[in-house]
Formats: structure tokens, sequence, C-alpha cells
């Protein structure tokens, strides 16, 4: 039988859904306990949440002040602390748990298995390398621990209508002091998040400007979605890193994908591969992005973009 | 600080479509271009750049690998760093392996910082930087955008999910690069042959006396299921007929 630890991201005050997406994946493995590890300043919302997601048997509740920014040099020796008993242990492959589960891994003494997309069995795995354009299938020694990320965008979070116990323990680890936190800068936005909306809106370089970029939002706004970009556009600072979807940035998967503006880089088109729909709008009929759009328009996104706005606030 | 030691990782070119072998052991790797893994090209530049400023005084890169990595680790000497260490090694290592080659080498040289690319294009793992951390008992800054030596400290702006996130660590540490931290510059054919003459040491991975990691095994290559090109709508409206068809709108 598998008994998985998931270490479940969050900002202090809610769970990130990468958690919920953690239990999906987790769910998965054959004849299988899940546990949350909720590592926070003072995480007795967040382990609440936890508790309620289907599938979770207990959640481990972990207070400490170290916890305060989820620094990946202070979890990890709090995580390895409490790994004994379990035969998993699962992060999300969001910036937190890609920076964090290596840590956990090395301390373990294991190689991680990076950006799970598929379950085959309790230590075979199906994962993408080379910017998705190959697919690996995996397999971790039987007798090791099996650190992974899980790749968001291959699950849907799991309901939250369970009802685990929580544990509130503290663990005993030496936490180091030679990491600080000073600040996050993060985008103020009320639009829908990038990772968890329904519908996306990117744009691309042939936008030309952050000023010119502001068409972009306006579709978004009326299409209440979240709102994406190429690498190009954050390159050329028309926006934030954190908008950046690819092979380096976000991997998305919502229902609708409205790409414009955007050529399709293979690094560009594996952040999109999961999308229900993916619509293109380009001047250039040649751009790879129409080898993967379901729906194509193609022409002057400055015309294009305003009308199509128009036509469905109306 | 003395040192800065980067890790170079020999890749398939980053313009490369790669395609799974058809009896799925893996990808064509046989007459492609192979390069620098571009994110431990920036984390070259930027150890140039410290170096430059005056906060370093030798760049040391690092591949492990057979003797093609030489390739990589010449354009590396070529962009300015000192010398180089080539880890000999006639399979591909893991990266806890890597990492643990990696320490080696920082109980040998002693450096005040190692950078890496915060993943390589390849397998895109996202690993070895941390696991060296883990190991060396010392600081991880990974995903850097930004990174300011300060004395005993570097404080290094990290591109996360929300947004950019800044921490300060102590020396030494280990610092992993993301995109925007820097563009590379250009290598010059007089530096190439300045490259030729600096020192290219070559250390056996026997020697290093080190416990191969337990792999993960990798038992089956398959090419992605690929998505379906689909209708070229005429306009505006035709593409909001498209997406009420789809009940998308």
């Amino acid at each position: 039988m598998s008994k998985v630890l998931i270490i479940a991201e969050h900002d202090g005050a809610v769970l990130n859904l990468s958690t919920a997406k953690c239990v999906a994946c987790a769910s998965e493995l054959p004849d299988v306990e899940i546990n949350v590890g909720v590592f926070a300043e003072n995480g007795e919302a967040l382990a609440a949440e936890a508790a309620a997601l289907a599938g979770v048997s207990q959640v481990i509740r972990v207070d400490n002040a170290a916890n305060a920014n989820l620094l990946a040099a202070m979890l990890a020796p709090q995580i390895t602390a409490l790994a004994d008993g379990y035969s998993h242990i699962f992060g999300p492959s969001t910036t937190f748990g890609k920076d964090l589960m290596p840590r956990v891994a090395a301390l373990l003494g294991v190689n991680q298995i990076s950006d799970v997309m598929t379950v085959l069995g309790s230590h075979s795995f199906k994962r993408p390398t080379y910017a998705g354009n190959a697919i690996v299938t995996v397999e971790a020694p039987a007798d090791k621990t099996v650190v992974a990320t899980v790749r968001n965008a291959s699950y849907r979070a799991v309901a939250a209508d369970g009802s685990a116990a929580v544990e509130t323990t503290s663990v005993d680890a030496e936490l180091p002091d030679h990491t600080r936190f000073v600040e996050l800068k993060a985008g103020k936005s009320d639009r829908p998040d990038l990772q968890t909306a329904t519908t996306v809106v990117s744009g691309g370089r042939a936008l030309g400007s952050a000023e010119k970029f502001e068409i972009i939002y306006k579709l978004a706004d009326a299409m209440n979605a979240g709102v994406g970009a190429s690498r190009a556009a954050v390159d050329a600072g028309y926006v934030p890193n954190e908008m950046q979807v690819g092979q380096t940035g976000k991997i998305i998967a919502p229902d609708l994908y409205v790409a414009i503006g955007i050529s399709g880089a293979i690094q560009h088109l594996t952040g999109i591969k999961d999308a229900g729909t993916i619509v293109a709008i380009n001047k250039d009929a040649d751009a790879p992005i129409f080898e993967v759009a379901d729906i194509g328009l193609v022409g002057d996104l400055f015309s294009i973009v305003p009308e199509l706005e128009a036509a469905i606030s109306q | 600080m003395e040192k800065i030691l980067v890790g170079l990782k020999r890749v398939v070119d980053s313009n490369i479509r790669v395609r799974v072998k058809s009896d799925g052991s893996g990808v064509e790797t046989e007459g492609v271009k192979m390069s620098i893994n571009p994110f431990d090209e920036i984390a070259l530049e930027e150890a140039l750049r410290i170096r430059e400023r005056g906060d370093a005084s030798e760049v040391i890169v690092v591949s492990i690998g057979g003797t093609e990595t030489q390739q990589q680790l010449r354009t590396g000497l070529a962009m300015g760093a000192d010398r180089a260490i080539q880890v000999e090694i006639d399979h591909a290592a893991d990266p806890l392996t890597c990492a643990r080659i990696l320490l080696a080498l920082v109980n040998k040289e002693d450096p005040g910082l190692v950078m890496l690319g915060k993943q390589a294009i390849d397998n895109d793992n996202n690993q070895t930087g941390q696991m060296l951390a883990a190991l060396w008992g010392r600081p991880q800054a990974t995903f850097a955008s930004a990174v300011v030596i300060e004395g005993t400290a570097v404080k290094v702006t990290r591109e996360v999910d929300m947004g950019l996130e800044t921490i300060e660590v102590d020396l030494p540490a280990v610092v992993t690069t993301d995109l925007r931290l820097n563009e590379p510059r250009y290598v010059k054919l007089p530096d190439i042959m300045k490259a030729k003459k600096k020192p290219l040491e070559q250390i056996p991975f026997a020697d290093l006396d080190i416990e191969v990691a337990t792999e993960i095994k990798e038992t089956n290559f398959e090419p992605p299921q690929e998505r379906q090109r689909g209708v070229i709508v005429d306009d505006v409206a035709g593409l909001v007929a498209a997406l009420k068809d789809k009940g998308l709108l």
C-alpha cells in the first residue's frame, strides 16, 4: 500500500488550488492513504481547508514562525523529519514545489520525479521532457521514498466535501538562519488567476507595447478571463513575468485559450497543450500557432480584438 | 569572494524540435546541433559580470560528461571563464549524482557562489541546484532575475508564480538562473582563439569517489498527443459563432 504526504501550497490565508490537484494525482496511486502537510505560521484555517479535500485521510499541521514565507531551506528539514513511514512525498510543480521538493529529495538521498502527468502504478509515472516534445515513462526504485512534483495542468482539483482529521504537531528539526525573506512584489489584479481561470486571453510580441497590450485586458474583462503572455511579450516589458505561459513560465489548462499576436514557438505551445479549445488570432497565416488552434482567424489584431470585445459585450 | 563555480550542461540546441526514436528508447540526438543549456549560459554571463564588477576574482566552468562536453566548456572559456573542469563520465548522470559531483568540486575549490541554470531544456528536471544546496547545507536562491552581492550575502530576486520575490542569503550559496537575468554576450573570434590556451582539467568520475544515486529509470519515450489543426474562420462574426457552437460564449 502507498502512503502519501502532500505538501500544501498556500499564501498564509488560503490553499493554492495546486494542493487539491496534488490530491487528485495521489488518488490515482493504487491502495493509497493520503495525508496533507500544512506548514505555516498559523495553519488553523489552512488545515481545515485541507481536511475538506476529498480523499485526504489526515492533515498534519506544523505551525512555526519560520514557516511564514515558505522558504525551501526552512521547510525541507521539517518535511524530512516527518518523512518516516511515507512511501511518497508529493508537491505541486509550481515555483513553490519546484524550489522545495528537490531539496527534500536530496536530503532523503533520492532522485525526484518532476512534473508527473500520469500515474501508471505506485512507482511508475509519465512525465514530459524536451518542452513536452517527448513523454517519458519512468520507474522509481521500489525500495526508496518517491519524491515527485505534480504537473498541475494534468489534474482537476478534487472536491472539498471531505472531513479528515487534523493532527497538530511540532517537528524536531534544526532550521538554518542563512536564508531571509525580504519581500514579495505580487501583481495586483482583480482578474481570474491565470493558473485556474477557465478562460485565458494571452498576448504576444505583436501587441508592440505595454500601452497597446491594454486591448488584451479589455477583451479578457469582457470574457471574465485570466490574462497571459508569450515570453516575447514579457521579455519586451509589455507585462510582468508572472504572466508568462510556456515551458519556463506557467503550464495552464483552461477550457478556452485565446492566443493573440502569438506566433506559437514550441516553448509556448507546451504551456497550453491541455487547453480545451485554442483560438488563434494572428496576421501571419503561416504562424505555427494555427497548427494547434481549434479556431483560427487571420488578420490584424488591432481591428479584430476591439470588434470581438464589442461583439462579446453585447 | 574568490571563486564562482558555474555548471554548463551540453544539451540539444533550443531551436531544434526533437523527435522521439521509433523504438521508444529516447530522442534523436544523432547529427543534432548541441549547445550550452541556455539557462546555464545566463548563469555564466552573470558570474562574469560579478567578476567584472570586482565582486569575484575567478570564474570556473564545469561540465559533466564525455569528451564532447569540452566544446561547451571551450565556449564558456571563450565567453570569459578563467578555467574549466570536465568531470569525465560515460553515461548520462542523474540530478542527484550531478549534485554529488558538484559538491565534490565545491569541497575542492571552495567557491563563494555556485551558479547553475534553473533547469536543463532537455530533461526539464529543475533539480540539480536545489539538491546541491541541500547536500552542501547551504542556501539556495532559485529562478533568479536579479543578483546583487552585498558583502557576505547575496540578495536575489526570484521569478515566482505570484510575481517577484526577493530573498537574502548568506554566502556561500547556490543561485539558479531564470531567463530574464541577463542577455549572454556573443563570443568573438579572438576570444575563441584565446580560449584554446585556457586550462581545461579533466577529472575521471571514479576519482571523485562518489556513490552513484539510485536512478529513476526511463523505460519508454513516446511523442506527445498532437492537437489537430482546426478551422479557419473568416471574420469576428464567424469566430463568435464558432465559440457559441462549442458553448464557450
